[in-house]
């Protein structure tokens, strides 16, 4: 049997395929029209069909959107009760992060210094599992845990620690009348939601930081401390500022939970929740939702002058 | 020999670092002398890294001590030890300029800035790299990374400089111009070495003394000459240069008293008198050919020089074993 020097099979599926390998930016054009297309037309296109309606207005006394361009809308956001909403849920935002932040820390560095194995695997599961479960069960089981009757009050009835939740719930902001109707119920609930979304980048950024490193530090003379300070959290920062930018969207956007954990106060999710619903205001909705957007542009900005991205 | 009363830079005395079931550094014993310029030679998987990070700090020993320039080095960690290490992938920081990695040093020791970036400067210099300073690592070649550690890690002044195979990342010539300016450093700064490498003929050519590493224990400690031309085990003979190992047999076959040798191909010579042979394998090297000669039912390689012509396979040669020229060996 003679040798080919070609292999000799032939189709139509394989002279495409021969045509693809020999025109590689044709491959990549193929693989990415679609999700592009989507991100393009769907996307991009309701964010700007957003952006647009916020810059219309509303008629007071007939509830109808005036479609002529103004900033009347924008000005509305400096009310007083609307700067409220937006303070706080900024605040709430910021908090949740940075505690976040500094709960993750430690445990995404013994996952990715220290954890091997069977370890490593079980702390993929533990910081994965939550996020099995539906949202809204786990928020009405914090609820639960945060009641006045829950488990929390029940153990600190157990180990003679309710003064302490006592003294607690009195403080003016923080507290109220039980954790679950209180700012500190609904800062736990969020800051126990977005952890996994803090841990995950912080552990994938150290996991890419070479030990050789950390070994050259002390090496030259650092103590540990040292070493933290200027090798492992300047190379750990795009993670960190990766995953606040999780953990700040996400609060900024949420509506549910401040609804079922906390002082029934609202949140920009809800107002824009509302407006656009039962209060028909499209265009401050639109308006309330490119705060937002228009703070986690800024925040990049900030990150970006500060270095956060250097190591990339 | 050396004075037993003499302090060593660094000492290991039945030092033994396992991993499980891995021997990795097993009961050695070491004295290195300051200021000089000593090698660890072995092949991958010797325990030569391990045996520098035990210096270095990074490991700690399960059995035995070390101790540098007579301190006892038990529970010191590696950020209070004056010995100081250049990579085997350099390490450094990618979010510093080359002027912070190498002014890194001075700055965790609470050096005033002005200062500590003079002195990077200074050791900048000292590597050819001057101007370099705001660069940062990703924008340098190989052999200038190379130079950076190699400033970053003399910049504390370091008793001690311990080196993972730092040449081994750069292509040949690169290599040969850096084993020459490393030696000269080494000579002019006066401080000790420990130079860990695979290759013989880089310690053979930089080091001023050699230990031979095997599956964890040094084999054999000496000068270069001494390793190369005195080996004192098969494994010696032949990692160092690829020496003929004569067995007993072969050796009464050879005309010497029964007993275990290295013959260096290069002693043996290819001429019209001799033992009767056939030419089995040839390689070209340039400057001179490699042989291996069958004679009988032995083998030996022989170095011939290339201007002595091609030595076609099958052809007949006679070798000659100059008086001497083999080594009697122990194990
Ligand atoms: N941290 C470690 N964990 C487990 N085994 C190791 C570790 N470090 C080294 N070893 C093992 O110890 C042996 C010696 O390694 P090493 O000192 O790196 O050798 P060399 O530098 O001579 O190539 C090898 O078998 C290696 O796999
Ligand atoms: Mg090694």
């Amino acid at each position: 049997m003679a040798a080919l020097p070609i292999d000799g099979r032939d189709g139509a599926l394989r002279r495409l395929s021969d045509r693809l390998v020999a025109r590689p930016r044709l491959l990549v054009a193929l693989f990415l029209a679609p999700p592009l297309l989507w991100l393009g037309v769907v996307y991009l296109g309701s964010l700007v069909a957003l952006l647009a309606q916020s810059f219309f207005s509303i008629d007071e006394f007939s509830g109808l959107i005036v479609r002529e361009w103004t900033l009347k809308t924008y000005g509305e956001l400096f009310r007083p009760a609307n700067l409220d909403i937006i303070g706080r849920t900024v605040t709430m935002a910021a908090l949740v992060t940075l505690v976040g932040a500094v709960i993750a820390f430690p445990i995404a560095y013994y996952a990715a210094r220290y954890a091997r194995g069977r370890t490593k695997a079980l702390f993929y599961l533990a910081v994965m599992l939550p996020l099995w479960s539906s949202y809204l069960v786990r928020v009405y089981a914090w609820k639960l845990i945060l009641a006045r009757e829950g488990i929390l009050a029940w153990a600190t009835e157990r180990t003679g620690t309710t003064p302490l939740l006592d003294a607690w719930l009195a403080l003016p902001v923080v507290g109220g009348p039980s954790l679950s109707i209180s700012y500190t119920g609904t800062f736990l609930v969020f800051l126990y939601l977005w952890l996994p979304f803090m841990i995950l980048p912080i552990q994938a950024a150290l996991e890419r930081v070479p030990g050789s490193l950390l070994e050259a530090s002390a090496d030259l003379g650092a103590r540990p401390g040292q070493t933290l300070r200027k090798v492992i959290l300047p190379l750990a920062l795009p993670g960190v500022v990766a995953g606040s930018i999780f953990t700040f969207a996400l609060t900024l956007g949420d509506y549910i939970t401040p609804q079922i954990v906390g002082s029934s106060t609202l949140y920009i999710g809800q107002a824009v929740y509302t407006l656009q619903g039962t209060a028909g205001n499209i265009p401050l909705a639109a308006a309330f939702s490119v705060v937002p957007i228009a703070i986690m542009v800024g925040y990049l900005a900030v990150a970006k002058r500060m270095g956060a991205f250097d190591a990339l | 020999m050396t004075d037993p009363a003499a302090l060593s830079a660094v000492r290991f005395r039945g030092v033994s670092r396992h991993f499980g079931a891995t021997r990795a550094v097993d009961g050695v014993d070491l004295d290195i002398a300051p200021g000089a310029f000593f090698a660890m030679l072995g092949p991958s998987g010797s325990g030569k890294t391990t045996c520098l990070r035990l210096i270095a700090g990074f490991e700690q020993p399960d059995a035995g001590s070390i101790e540098i320039f007579g301190a006892p080095m038990t529970g010191v960690p590696p950020y209070r030890r004056s010995v100081n290490t250049v990579f085997q992938d350099y390490a450094l920081f990618p979010h510093m300029t080359v002027g912070a990695n190498v002014a890194y040093g001075p700055m965790v020791r609470g050096v005033p800035r002005a200062e500590r970036e003079a002195r990077a400067r200074e050791l900048l210099a000292l590597v050819a790299l001057s101007g370099f300073e705001d660069r940062r690592p990703a924008q340098l070649s190989g052999g200038q990374r190379q130079r950076v550690a190699l400033a970053r890690a003399l910049i504390n002044e370091p008793k001690v400089l311990l080196l993972d195979e730092p040449l081994g990342a750069l292509d040949l010539k690169l290599r040969e111009q850096m084993q020459v300016e490393l030696k000269s450093l080494q000579r002019r700064l006066g401080i000790t070495f420990v130079f860990v490498t695979h290759d013989q003929s880089e310690a053979l050519s930089m080091a001023d003394r050699i230990a031979v590493f095997n599956e964890g224990r040094i084999v054999q400690v000496g000068a270069p000459d001494e390793v190369y031309e005195r080996p004192q085990t098969r494994f010696v003979a032949d990692f160092v240069g690829g020496s003929n190992v004569v067995e007993p047999d072969a050796a009464e076959r050879l005309g010497l008293p029964r007993g275990l040798y290295s013959l260096r191909p290069e002693k043996i010579r290819l001429g019209e008198i001799g033992f009767a042979g056939t030419v089995e394998t040839t390689l070209y090297q340039g400057a001179q050919r490699r042989v291996v000669v069958a004679v009988g039912s032995d083998r030996l390689a022989v170095v011939a020089p290339a201007e002595r012509g091609p030595l076609p396979v099958g052809s007949a040669v006679r070798l000659f074993v100059p008086p001497g020229a083999a080594h009697r060996m122990e194990g």
